[in-house]
């Protein structure tokens, strides 16, 4: 691509306030993840007796929980397990889900029929209800409810991508391509995924939030993260008996949440709003 | 003899035959029209002979070979001397991808194959130049997006994307029915041009009896999938021509 194009893409991608704001927030989020063992003043996990429930002071800016913990350095280092395996649980779901969907809408028949019956089947359980089930099943600790949510997502993915490539597959330069003898692995891979690619990354930018707010949930009730681990649902959980003394301890991490979330659906519009500019154009 | 039909008969379900036992033998570097109304089975003997439709009853031989749908490595062979273009060439070209990607695509599937119009060592981007060239389209627009081309130069670039492979039999299902009248011409002597210098067997499949008559030596009819009437084009006024031909060529006023 020429540099002008991509300059013109990029001053385009940056016009739209929500992708700014959106982007912005991303960049502060995935660098905390990132960084989040190199950024915290004090050991999230050192316990100080004399030290605990703590107001906002000039060392522990958001206080100290109820073991005296420095509840800023316990949400820094929690990003890297709340976003990160979010993102993470995400990215296991596309892998799994893309190619199945690709496959099963592009060869249609049979095994288009098989897989989607499966499909049928993992759906008609709300998808909430069977990940509690798995989880619980499986033994709480995170490993297995990041299992549980790819086992619960994919198929999203599956379903969907299935959808845009049976519609995708009637226009004609597929039919062109199999004219040139192309064989259906080249077909997919030149024509179906440029053209489902940016569909399945807005899906997976807002799912990011769908999925932060599962592990959160989860972690709350006691089936993901187990204490001292200081995943923000675990800590909104660890928070609720002390709530009415110290409702930092339930405000810090509950803000986290709703900005990572926020985040993340600002990004999946931003990103919505920039395809479609794109689409408009052909 | 290079295509020979015989007894073909193609049933989608029960009530709905779209060809009736056709027959029809075409030799080297003809050109043969064949015309119908929509529904008269046209684009499903082109997608028959391209390979791409199984047929229960008759036989297509193209050189002596059978075609057969589900034999991939006979095909293969088959299609790099069979290519089709197509009616609407905005929908023929994905809008993702640069026109040199989509002009490459059947000569990347055939690797080992190089056409005598193309030296050797040449780059990607340099054949995708010659072909433009080849159809009269500055070859500067290989690095387009088919958005940016009107509707002829698209079916140009069709054009050069079917004749990559040197094919020995091009099938035309409808090239000129979304132009303009203009365009349409261009198009037209565009075929006639590369079929004079490469001697390719050319399948004109379309609706337009003036099409047809302009670059066809001989026409077919075709009603509701029966071959209804055979003619050289020298023939087309002759008394013995069938009543629905005859109607055609009222309808498209040429007489």
């Amino acid at each position: 691509m020429e540099p002008a194009l991509i300059k013109s893409r990029a001053l385009k991608l940056i016009h739209d306030p929500t992708m700014t704001i959106g982007l912005f927030l991303a960049l502060l989020l995935g660098g905390v993840t990132i960084l989040g063992g190199w950024l915290v003043p004090h050991d999230p996990f050192q316990i100080n007796m004399n030290n605990r429930l703590q107001g906002t002071s000039f060392d522990h800016w958001f206080g100290t929980d109820q073991l005296g913990r420095d509840v800023f350095s316990r949400i820094i280092y929690g990003a890297k397990l709340t976003i990160g395996l979010g993102v993470f649980a995400i990215m296991i779901a596309v892998v799994i889900g893309v190619p199945i969907g690709l496959f099963s809408g592009f060869i249609g028949g049979r095994v288009d029929a098989f897989l989607m019956r499966i499909v049928d089947g993992i759906l008609s359980f709300p998808d909430f209800i069977l990940a509690i089930a798995i989880a619980g099943m499986l033994g709480p600790n995170l490993t297995n409810l990041i299992i549980a949510i790819v086992l619960v997502r994919w198929i999203v993915y599956a379903r969907v991508v299935r959808g845009l490539v049976l519609a995708e597959k009637e226009k004609e330069y597929v039919l062109v391509s199999k004219v040139s003898f192309s064989s259906a692995f080249k077909t997919i891979r030149m024509h179906l995924i440029p053209q489902i690619l940016p569909d399945i990354i807005v899906m997976a930018a807002i799912d990011v939030g769908k999925v932060i707010l599962l592990i959160s949930a989860f972690s709350y009730i006691g089936l993901g993260a187990q204490p001292p681990i200081p995943e923000w649902g675990a800590m909104l959980n660890e928070g609720r008996s002390y709530f009415q003394v110290v409702p930092s301890l339930m405000i810090y991490p509950g803000l986290a949440i709703m900005l990572t979330v926020l985040c993340c659906n600002l990004l999946g519009d931003g990103l919505k709003n920039y395809f479609d500019i794109r689409k408009r154009r052909g | 003899m290079s295509l020979v039909i015989e007894g073909l008969s193609k049933q989608y379900t029960k009530s709905i035959q779209a060809l009736k036992h056709i027959s029809l033998t075409v030799s080297d570097g003809e050109s043969i029209g064949i015309v119908g109304e929509s529904g008269s089975g046209k684009s499903t003997l082109a997608r028959i002979l391209l390979g791409l439709e199984p047929y229960k009853e008759g036989s297509v031989t193209y050189k002596g070979k059978l075609i057969v749908p589900k034999n991939r490595s006979s095909l293969r062979a088959y299609r790099k001397s069979v290519q089709m273009i197509f009616q609407d060439s905005t929908s023929t070209l994905n809008p993702k991808l640069p026109i040199w990607k989509s002009l490459l695509e059947p000569l990347d599937n055939y690797k080992e194959f190089s056409p005598s119009f193309l030296e050797q060592g040449l780059t990607k981007l340099e054949k995708a130049e010659k072909l433009l060239e080849i159809v009269g389209l500055d070859k500067e627009m290989f690095s387009r997006y088919p958005v940016e081309l009107s509707g002829g130069q698209k079916q140009r670039v069709s054009i050069a994307r079917a004749i990559s492979l040197e094919p020995s039999l091009l099938v035309c299902d409808e090239p000129t029915a979304s132009l303009d009248m203009t365009i349409q011409v261009q198009i037209l002597q565009l075929l006639k041009e590369l079929q004079r210098k490469t001697n390719m067997t050319i399948l004109f499949i379309s609706h337009d009896i003036r099409a047809v008559a302009y670059l066809c030596e001989r026409m077919i009819v075709l009603k509701e999938g029966l071959m209804v009437d055979e003619f050289k084009m020298a023939d087309i006024y002759h008394s013995d021509r069938h009543p629905y031909t005859k109607a055609l060529i009222k309808a498209a006023s040429i007489d």
